[in-house]
């Protein structure tokens, strides 16, 4: 399992010109840490990505977070006509490929004249949040006892105030998993920045990454392309390995496993 | 979604205004030889590799659900490969598969066997990813595990009485005690194995000969390559009924061999 995790930070810790000895060398003496800071500075602006790649993630979290239990307090508390057929219409589009959306979208995003710049990227998770979080959170939000909301309310409190000042602190363990996971999808994220962002100092790490795999086939230099894919991996592997009591809890808590 | 499906019907080049031109999309697919490799090629990675990635993930599943010690340790290393990054994942593996010097080869050469072309070599490409695949399978695998844990300790115990030896436990209790969670995955599997493009995309760009052109790929190249917006629109909208199709008949035939407690 884990032998291709120490064959990547192996290369990435070897010389230039040694990556190719054979029979290979798994602990590279003397370990080149100058690698990871030539891949920091070097070529593609990494840490610039990276932050770039941060402050999206971030600003499009704090949409998904409101605008996502939003809605899923709406699903889960109120009663409206047609409730259950909208929702409906949610998990509906969990199963519609992304590619479908895809070249619409691009064209919306094209008239606005926002190809280049970072809204597209942020904006529309604002706009209901995603439909896996709005399952998510509802799911979670019908564990609560429905006590708590009718006590606020003869208090005289509105559904807004409800959803705000009883529901959302409750719902800690909940938002915390959903942080995760986005900040990950982020940071992973491929398609859509590839597609909007066409200035590569505007760019987001993993497209980088892509860019500078194809910059680096030309020359072989197999220890830096590692040496950035390690750096690239690092931090979700922290994370995660920080987390990842609350992953498998929300997973569970989905109920997805079937039962 | 009605922009993108009006648009299936129309002659949209990006620059100029989309014009009405019916069926012609569709009928031009027909006569696509790109249009049905990458179908060719997407099909192939599906119907070998879901099989084998849930099978995987089954096995890690399993390995992972008896109780020893530190298994919450054993649980993230398997979880690893899933966490890395796509793009990160994909630059790994094209190395690893590097037909001079990648480790694939030197596996090879400790049995004495000739290296191979790896993703280079075009009958050997798709099995390539099909291998990469099956190395990240961690969030299939937990959904497994979560499926084991709510096998009830009680059927175990009576199959014991009755004596039965732990392949017959795991083929008369385990599997069909599991078989919504096998569903599950399969149907998510499916859904996702189909709209590979990522990997693809950083590992091989379509090659060797077209080899790895998968779907999506050839679609986001007709899209934002040669700007050819209706036609792109078409593609994706056939995709999402050949997907609406595999799940309606897997949960059609779902309910010959999927067995809920409740029921």
């Amino acid at each position: 399992m884990l032998v291709p995790f120490f064959w990547l930070v192996s290369t990435s810790l070897k010389p230039t010109g040694r990556e190719f000895t054979y029979p290979p060398e798994w602990i590279p003496r003397p370990a080149v840490w100058r690698n990871y800071t030539d891949m920091l500075f070097g070529p593609i602006p990494f840490l610039l990505l990276a932050r770039n790649t941060v402050v999206i993630a971030a600003l499009s979290l704090v949409g998904v977070l409101l605008s996502a239990s939003l809605s899923a307090f709406g699903f889960a508390r109120l009663k409206f006509a047609g409730r259950d057929f909208w929702f409906m219409m949610v998990l509906a589009t969990m199963m519609l490929p992304a590619v479908v959306t895809l070249i619409p979208t691009f064209v919306l995003f094209k008239e606005l004249r926002w190809i280049d710049t970072w809204l597209p990227l942020i904006v529309p998770s604002y706009f209901g949040g995603g439909a896996f979080n709005v399952f998510l959170m509802r799911q979670f939000f019908l564990t609560l006892p429905v006590d708590l909301d009718e006590a606020a309310r003869i208090d005289g409190a509105s559904s807004f105030r409800i959803w705000w000042q009883v529901i959302m602190p409750l719902s800690r363990p909940v938002l915390a998993t959903i942080a995760i996971l986005n900040f990950m999808g982020d940071w992973d994220a491929f398609i859509r920045p590839l597609i909007y962002i066409t200035t590569m100092r505007k760019q987001m790490i993993g497209v980088g990454l892509a860019f500078f795999r194809g910059l680096s086939s030309g020359y072989s230099r197999w220890n830096l392309l590692m040496a950035a894919a390690t750096l690239m991996t690092i931090p979700v592997v922290v994370l995660f390995f920080l987390t990842q009591r609350y992953f498998v809890k929300g997973i569970v808590m989905t109920g997805i496993a079937g039962r | 979604m009605l922009a993108s499906l009006y648009f299936a019907f129309t002659d949209y080049r990006a620059v100029t205004a989309p014009t009405f031109t019916g069926l012609a999309n569709f009928s031009r697919m027909a006569k696509d030889r790109y249009f049905l490799i990458s179908l060719g090629n997407t099909a192939f990675y599906t119907f070998l590799g879901v099989p084998a990635f849930q099978l995987s993930a089954l096995l890690m599943a399993l390995a992972l659900n008896s109780k020893i010690h530190g298994t919450s340790v054993y649980r993230t290393i398997y979880y690893l490969p899933s966490v890395m990054p796509a793009v990160a994942n994909a630059v790994l593996w094209v190395w690893i598969f590097n037909p001079e010097f990648g480790f694939a080869n030197v596996v090879l050469r400790w049995f004495g066997l000739p290296g191979l072309a790896w993703l280079a070599d075009p009958r050997l490409a798709k099995p390539c990813f099909i291998i990469m695949g099956m190395w990240a399978t961690g969030a299939s695998m937990l959904i497994y595990l979560a499926g084991l844990q709510g096998v009830p300790e009680a059927l175990y115990e009576a199959a014991d009485m009755d004596g039965a030896g732990t392949l017959r436990k795991f083929l008369y209790v385990t599997i069909p005690m599991i078989t919504p969670t096998i569903f599950f995955n399969l149907v998510i599997g499916f859904i996702g194995s189909f709209q590979v493009f990522t990997t693809a995309y950083v590992a091989t760009g379509g090659g060797p000969v077209n080899a790895t052109l998968f779907y999506v790929l050839y679609l986001y190249q007709m899209a934002f390559q040669s700007f050819w917006m209706g036609y792109a629109s078409a593609l994706a909208w056939v995709l999402f009924v050949i997907i609406l199709i595999f799940t309606i008949i897997q949960v059609r035939l779902s309910s010959r061999w999927v067995y809920y407690e409740s029921a």
